[in-house]
């Protein structure tokens, strides 16, 4: 942060190029975002810097972006009955302290060990969560499919059960997601690892949309919609954050919420279309995708801190270039199942009227 | 009843879209003031913020109506609760 107004200085030039990608990079992320609640941020930050904006401006530029995104999101969703405002705001609050903790922690190691092991740690991260919690969120939607119990609302889990079962005196409140009243005081781990990995990772949601989903209780369409209010309080704080040291430029975050926001609007408008295991199918298939991506990256920066031996820069580059279209892959591939899917979903629609419509004229 | 909506919306679409557009304008011919006022930080910082909700409305509700104008509109049936 001390080197913030060096930071401020140097505001990138926008060609029409830039500003075209941009646009699709936020209209794709936009529209990953409205449908499984987040998952779209973490290709803006490294997609911001490869057009040579520096760091810290791309993180604040991403997070001025997230929260009018959010905002928009869930005003929509929850035309659709689908978010639980109290625990939306409920489990912010935490998630904003598991921010300021998270980005603190990012600094100490940038400190201690530089860009290298700030990367490192961020990818560690990365691979850690999304090989445990992806692989499970993509093992449960996978075996919906496979039941064929695609069309019924999802089961919940043992721990969900047991968490609702608990009573702790003047902590217990009653959350329209879960049907149920639970102590808050279970909000609070899961809201603030929600925003550990926010400041980590760039995306929350991918804790936070399965801990609300399989320890809390909640429907997937719930927590996804609900993660969208979470992801707005956070927003709100962690732009105000940087953008006391002047940092967010606010002409990238205008420019990707400018296709972030058509991006939303559509993909919230899909999650009425698909069955409830999709949600999952969706968060999986970007979790362990972007798992890949990654894992990629781990040896350039462990031979980086001399942790291995050395590499080539031509390798380096070859690597870092895979891992960033791994990830644009994992994005558009997300993109991809949402509209063939939300497709689908207005073709049997149509079906069903047309056959209604026989159905009253032969009546 | 469905293409009154259509219609509504396709006014809405307009309107906030031509809205939406002057932002944007203003946006890349103010870049410079903009770029230098934005980035002093301090007290400053409302306005980064205050600009975002203020574009999340004018473009959100153009976006919103572009595509309800499109007749692209959630199911009836389901996932409404």
């Amino acid at each position: 942060m001390h080197d913030a107004v060096a930071v401020a200085t140097q505001f990138i030039g926008l060609s029409l190029g830039k500003i075209m990608y941009l646009f699709a990079m936020g209209f794709v992320g936009g529209l990953v975002s409205g449908f499984i609640g987040s998952g779209g941020a973490f290709v803006l930050t490294p997609g911001m810097m490869s057009l040579g904006v520096p760091g810290l401006m791309a993180v604040a530029s991403n997070m001025c972006h997230k929260f009018p995104k959010a905002l928009v999101g869930a005003l929509k969703r929850a035309k659709y009955g689908q978010v639980d405002v109290k625990l939306g705001i409920v489990l912010g609050v935490s998630a904003e302290a598991g921010v300021l903790w998270g980005a603190g922690v990012q600094e100490h190691i940038k400190k201690a060990y530089g860009d290298a092991g700030s990367n490192l740690y961020v990818s560690a991260a990365f691979v850690l969560i999304l090989a445990v919690v992806g692989g499970f969120v993509l093992r449960d939607a996978i075996k919906s499919y496979r039941a064929g119990s695609t069309n019924e609302e999802e089961k919940i889990t043992k721990i969900a059960r047991w968490v609702q079962s608990v009573n702790i005196p003047y902590t217990m409140v009653y959350f329209k997601a879960l049907n149920a009243r639970i102590s808050v005081l279970f909000t609070i781990p899961l809201g603030f690892a929600t925003g550990v990995l926010a400041a980590t990772i760039a995306v929350g949601g991918f804790i936070g949309v399965p801990s609300m989903m399989y320890v809390l209780g909640a429907p997937g369409l719930m927590a996804s919609a609900t993660e969208l209010v979470i992801a707005f309080v956070m927003g709100v704080g962690g732009t105000f954050k940087y953008a006391l040291h002047g940092m967010v430029d606010i002409r990238l975050a205008l420019i990707i919420l400018a296709g972030s926001l058509f991006g939303i609007q559509l993909g919230a408008i899909g999650t009425t279309y698909v069955r409830p295991y999709m949600i999952k199918m969706v968060m999986g298939v970007i979790m362990v995708t972007v798992l890949f991506s990654r894992l990629l990256m781990l040896p350039v920066y462990m031979s980086q801190l001399h942790l291995i031996g050395e590499m080539g820069p031509a390798t380096s580059k070859m690597l870092s270039s895979t891992s960033f279209a791994i990830m644009i892959f994992a994005l558009g591939l997300g993109a991809f199942i949402v509209l063939k899917a939300m497709w689908e979903g207005k073709r049997e629609e149509r079906l069903r009227e047309s056959a209604g419509a026989l159905a009253a004229e032969k009546a | 009843m469905a293409t009154t909506t259509k219609k509504k919306a396709l006014v809405g679409a307009v309107i906030f879209g031509v809205l939406s557009i002057g932002l944007y304008a203003l946006l890349f011919i103010k870049e410079d003031l903009i770029n230098s006022t934005f980035g002093k930080g301090g007290v400053y910082a409302v306005l980064p913020i205050a600009t975002a909700f203020l574009f999340s409305f004018v473009h959100g509700n153009f976006t919103g109506n572009f595509w309800s104008a499109l007749g692209i509109e959630a199911a009836k049936s389901k996932g409404c609760k």
